[in-house]
């Protein structure tokens, strides 16, 4: 780890002021150029910042920490029906939110689902939303890979058992955030503010980018942006929903698989409208718009929700150590569904 | 020889408990206590005892070696090869040399050296502070040759895959065990075979009605220790002193003395706290060895602590195995034949065998094995719990198991049949009775997707014990009382045990007794590896308190009208036999000692009833020790998960000295197990030859949501064999666990799993439900 200098922003404009870079392009400066030069980069909670700093991988002159900031960890309730979360919030503050559990319940059983007990007292929502994938050559600064602006992809032809079976080339990451999988289906909005004061709100499914779009960032951050909320649209009557999450473990894992469901159901029981979003399946949350479209219209049932599931794999790519994938996710779609619609 | 003056006769309690006890007539050293009787006759031995150090533990109190800090203390680091197999080129300090507050160079890898794994050591630095030993390596100019390389069991079998080894850098091969057979041969990557040969195979086989064949695989496994390894070396002119998270004070005292030509007495070696070892930290290690070097080069203090990546790649492992099975037997069960072949790896270094689990566990006339350790550029392998059995009982238990189905006799009704030992006979019968067995039902009874199954399977493993072993035990005039020896507490609680021996012995509570141990200053005591602690160094404690109480006892006959043979120690007190108004205070005696304090040391005898081997200071006891474990689990045959929902482990080891703390060693035994049975796996990838889940998140452990129910019996074993009759339990609890998970998998969904871990993966595609990649 290098050595570097703290500062402590007292407000979003200063802590914009004192930034210089988002974590990805540090990195990518780093990798390319051994004597990186004057960086600063933002700490939310500092768990991935600590892991990349450990690693080499990241090596600011200076971090920015937004502990200091008053209120930008606020959760409020909006005029609209919405709700509003400052990106300081906790993913354990989250977990046992009282109106994040009862009107979102997908995000809290993402989040509670996500890492462990000691992480998520730390661990930010919006740290959370911008973590840097954990694909372990990525993470090893052994391996110059086309993510850190190397010429060649480790993964395809290595060991990809935790990789993407969607849109796996030429990179195979997968989106590493649990909680961006329940907040895609609910239709979140993330909130970014610069060192001027202006606000830009963009679709949380639009702000994260496929490697096509851009292979060295995961997202639509600007080098001076702080992302100050998380807001979530109010939900229409009839609105269900679930998130379900299989690790190889229980504790300490990551999922192997992540799924998030929102149903809107008319009186009469059948599915108005259906989000339906696979975590941990390409590189960034996959929103399975097949799937949704055969749910439409219809009344949920076993059957109906197994056929969703299949159609949710439908274009899979699975790599040569990932193809489990397959019937993992078709039956978390299946789950996830009957769960959200019947309880 | 025994000669008539140095040997008795006396008749001891044998037998198991729970089954009925009858006598066996002993010879034992004159100068050793009387037999201790059956547990239920004692008042400290064989009660749950709270661990001495248990709140220390859990307050933070207790100092582990990185707790360690010396004035004037440097901070030590290692630059690790990145390249699987290389040779040096060239290797430039210079810029490494002028980091502020570098202190020590220290070259490994000189110009010319082969470097054989990702992680070998090629230079160490000892710094002011971490930073500048970090910035220092960093600067290390090293100029690689790459050379080819070879990642994978399977790749290094074949005989043109590039060579790890040239003949003179390849180890000698113990696939077998220990000591390694002379001069087996090597072949490309390939050593061996060990070979073992008993009654005829082919006629066996030919007389076989139901023959199981089989192959089956096993991941390498690491240690993870709770606590890292870690070394503080403090080298001065008068002497060396060592703090170090080691297994064994003593004999990393004699390897110093040897590596840095320096007399025994001129070497201490300290530990306290330790969170584990497992194998890994048996010897000084080459970290070890760096640390001294670097401190006598500084002459200064240096702390060095290996961080998880580095555990990961260069602290030992257990080899991963590829095994193939056949057994043989007819249509009653009756064993005809059993043959194993099997190749292991660790990576350098060897190690990589099945043990004789095979060849020992069941009655069987006709046997063969042949073992081969197969080199690959990876980290080296070293004992871990239970080393050898743990991969040998997972294929030759998973065996029985299918024989048992094909002949459709009940799993435990076939060992019934097969296994001799009386021991694993009432362990089954407990066990059974504890886990439900009658609700075992055929393959696949439930409807949903969810399958509940239940499995078995047995352990066997030598009882251990080292005859160089020693322990002081000294009453003070106030009457307190010391434990002395250099033996150490890896996280067993052994020195809580040593309490519970002294205090049986003079009388008093085990919270009276101060144990010291952990330091070369005390008696030698024996190693904690092999199980073979508790077996060691209870004898030698019982007995040094024996004759420190005769020493007494001489004081406090006068004062009490009687010989000192006539007295006794209990309950605090000491008293007339056979007139219990006759007595003093424990401490009113003491307070008579002429000098500050009395004291006996006494040393490990051999077992009364003989040894089935001795190889140097080490000896393997006439009995083994058992084992059988059950396993309930749940498979969901849609996501592949494993959940192991119930253990019950019913174990032996002699004499149960403290049942608590056997408790918590069959727990971990167990967890470990599981962890191994469904987790854990060093991956290398076979494009650059480096481990990529060296650390502790990608390399998985199981954890606090994974653990089961455990439920734990031990049996009380006497076979008159030692002052306390006491045996290990840490390794034999951690043999049965996997086999077992694995075959109440295959009662759950009615497919085997024959590879370590039983990931998600494996389950789905063992039953068919990975579709074909077009
Ligand atoms: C063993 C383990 C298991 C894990 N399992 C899971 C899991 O199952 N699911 C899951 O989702 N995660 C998991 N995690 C990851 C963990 O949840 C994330 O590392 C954590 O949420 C990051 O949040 P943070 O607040 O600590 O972010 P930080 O480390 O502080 O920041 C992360 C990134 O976001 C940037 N950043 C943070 N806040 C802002 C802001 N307001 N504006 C602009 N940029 C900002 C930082 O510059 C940095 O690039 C796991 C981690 C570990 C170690
Ligand atoms: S998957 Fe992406 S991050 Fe991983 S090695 Fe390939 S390019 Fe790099």
């Amino acid at each position: 780890m290098n050595r570097f200098a703290w500062v402590n922003a007292r407000t979003i404009e200063e802590a914009s002021a004192a930034v210089s870079a988002t974590v990805a392009d540090a990195m990518t400066e780093l990798a390319g150029n051994a004597a990186a030069g004057d960086t600063a980069v933002l700490k939310a909670g500092g768990v991935d910042v600590l892991d990349l700093l450990k690693e080499g991988l990241l090596a600011p002159a200076r971090i920015v920490s937004l502990r200091g900031i008053p209120g930008l960890d606020a959760v409020v309730e909006e005029a609209g029906g919405g709700l509003r979360i400052g990106s300081m919030a906790t993913l354990s503050r989250l977990a046992d939110h009282p109106v994040v559990r009862r009107r979102y319940p997908a995000l809290s059983e993402a989040v509670r689902a996500s890492a462990s007990p000691q992480i998520r007292n730390v661990a930010t929502l919006g740290g959370n939303l911008l973590q840097r994938p954990r694909c372990w050559y990525f993470r090893a600064h052994e391996y110059h890979c086309l993510r850190k602006g190397g010429g060649h992809c480790f993964a395809i032809a290595g060991e990809n058992q935790y990789h993407a079976i969607f849109d796996n080339r030429p990179c195979a990451i997968v989106h590493p955030s649990t909680a961006a999988t329940a907040l895609v289906a609910l239709g979140a909005t993330v909130e970014l503010a610069d060192a001027q004061g202006a606000v830009r709100q963009v679709l949380l499914e639009d702000f994260f980018g496929p490697p096509d779009r851009d292979l060295q960032r995961e997202n639509d951050l600007k080098p001076r942006e702080v992302l100050t909320a998380i807001r979530l649209p109010a939900l229409p009557a009839g609105t269900h929903m679930a998130h379900l999450k299989q690790g190889e473990k229980d504790s300490f894992d990551w999922p192997l698989a992540d799924v998030a469901v929102v149903l809107e159901l008319s009186p009469d029981g059948s599915c108005r409208k259906a989000a339906l979003v696979l975590g941990t399946a390409a590189p960034v949350p996959h929103r399975a718009k097949q799937a949704e479209g055969l749910l439409a219209g219809k009344h949920i049932g076993e059957d109906l929700a197994r056929e969703a599931g299949r159609a949710a794999l439908e274009g899979a790519t699975p790599l040569a150590k990932n193809a489990y994938k397959l019937p993992l996710f078709e039956t978390l779609v299946r789950r996830a569904i009957l769960k959200a619609a019947l309880g | 020889m025994a000669t008539d003056e140095t040997q008795r006769t006396e008749a001891f309690p044998s037998g198991i408990v729970s089954v009925g006890l009858s006598e066996v007539k002993r010879q034992i050293p004159s100068d050793e206590p009387p037999p201790l009787p059956p547990n239920a006759e004692l008042a400290v031995i064989g009660k749950p005892t709270a661990r001495q150090n248990g709140r220390a533990k859990v307050t933070g109190a207790i100092r582990f070696t990185v707790d360690i800090s010396l004035p004037n203390m440097l901070h030590g680091g290692i630059l690790r090869s990145p390249l699987p197999h290389a040779a040096v080129a060239a290797i430039d300090v210079v810029a490494a040399a002028l980091v502020p507050g570098v202190r020590a160079i220290l070259p490994i890898a000189t110009p010319d050296a082969i470097l054989r794994y990702v992680g070998a050591p090629v230079a160490a630095v000892a710094a002011d502070s971490p930073a500048a030993a970090e910035e220092a390596l960093r600067l290390i100019r090293v100029d690689y040759k790459p050379l080819p390389f070879v990642a994978d069991l399977d790749v290094a079998r074949n005989p043109a895959s590039p060579p790890v080894h040239d003949s003179a850098s390849a180890p000698a091969g113990d696939a077998h065990g220990f000591p390694a057979p002379a001069g087996l041969p090597l072949h490309g990557n390939v050593r061996g075979p060990a070979t073992v040969t008993r009654g005829v195979i082919s006629q066996g086989l030919a007389e076989a009605d139901i023959v199981v064949e089989g192959e089956y695989r096993t991941a390498v496994q690491t240690h993870c220790c709770l606590e890292p390894h870690a070394i503080v070396a403090d080298w001065r002119t008068d002497g060396l002193t060592v703090y170090m998270s080691t297994q064994f004070t003593a004999g990393v005292r004699h390897e110093l003395a040897a590596a840095f030509d320096l007399p025994l007495s001129r070497v201490r070696v300290i530990v306290d706290g330790m969170g584990g070892g497992f194998g890994s930290k048996s010897s000084l290690g080459n970290y070890g060895r760096f640390a001294v070097a670097l401190s006598r080069q500084a002459q200064a203090p240096v702390r060095l602590v290996l961080d998880r990546e580095e555990e990961q790649m260069d602290a030992g492992n257990r080899p991963g195995t590829w095994q193939q099975l056949r057994v043989g037997a007819k249509r009653d069960g009756t064993l005809t034949a059993i043959s194993v072949l099997s190749y292991g790896t660790a990576g350098v270094a060897v190690g990589a065998g099945v043990g004789s689990f095979a060849e020992a566990l069941y009655a069987c006339p006709n046997f063969e094995s042949a073992q081969y350790d197969v080199f690959i550029n990876a980290g080296p392998g070293c004992a871990m719990r239970g080393p050898g059995n743990v991969q040998g009982a997972f294929a030759l238990e998973q065996a029985i198991d299918e024989l048992a189905g094909r002949l459709s006799i009940d799993p435990l009704a076939l060992r019934d049949r097969i296994d001799p030992s009386p021991v694993r006979r009432e362990e089954r019968r407990i066990g059974a009775d504890r886990i439900g067995w009658h609700r075992r039902r055929a393959s696949g009874a439930d409807a949903g997707p969810v399958k509940r199954g239940l499995g078995v399977a047995q352990s066997l493993w030598g009882a251990n014990v080292q005859i160089n072993a020693s322990c002081e035990v000294r009453v003070m005039r106030d009457g307190s009382v010391e434990v002395l020896s250099s033996v150490q507490d890896i996280g067993t609680g052994i020195g809580t045990v040593l309490a519970q021996v002294v205090a049986e012995v003079l009388g008093l509570r085990p919270e009276a007794i101060t144990v010291r141990i952990g330091d070369t200053e005390f008696p030698a005591g024996p190693p904690s590896y092999g199980s073979r602690t508790t077996a060691s160094i209870t004898p030698p404690a019982r007995t040094a308190a024996w004759r420190v109480l005769q020493a007494l006892c001489r004081e406090a006959a006068p004062v009490l009208n009687a010989a000192p043979e006539q007295l006794a120690a209990r309950d605090g007190k000491i008293v007339v036999l056979g007139d219990p108004g006759r007595g003093m205070k424990f401490a009113d005696a003491a307070a008579r000692l002429r000098t500050d304090w009395i004291s006996a040391v006494a040393s490990r005898s051999d077992d009364y009833g003989g040894f089935r081997r001795r190889i140097g200071d080490a000896a393997i006891a006439l009995q083994d020790l058992g084992g059988v474990q059950f396993a309930e689990v749940a498979v969901d045959t849609e996501t592949g998960i494993i959940r192991v929902e119930r253990v019950v482990a019913v174990q032996d080891c002699g004499r149960p000295m403290n049942p608590r703390q056997i408790e918590s060693q069959v727990q971990g035994g167990v967890l470990m197990g599981i962890s191994f049975a469904l987790f854990e796996e060093r991956i290398i990838d076979q494009n650059s030859g480096r481990m990529v889940n060296p650390n502790l998140e990608q390399y998985k452990l199981l954890g606090a949501r994974e653990t089961p129910e455990i439920e734990v019996a031990v049996l009380e074993n006497y076979q008159g064999q030692s002052a306390t009759d006491a045996y290990g339990i840490a390794e034999p609890s951690n043999i049965a666990t996997a086999p077992a998970i694995a075959n109440a998998v295959y009662n759950a969904i009615g497919v085997r799993l024959r590879t370590t871990p039983m990931t998600p993966a494996a389950v789905l595609a063992a039953l068919g439900k990975i579709p074909a990649r077009s």
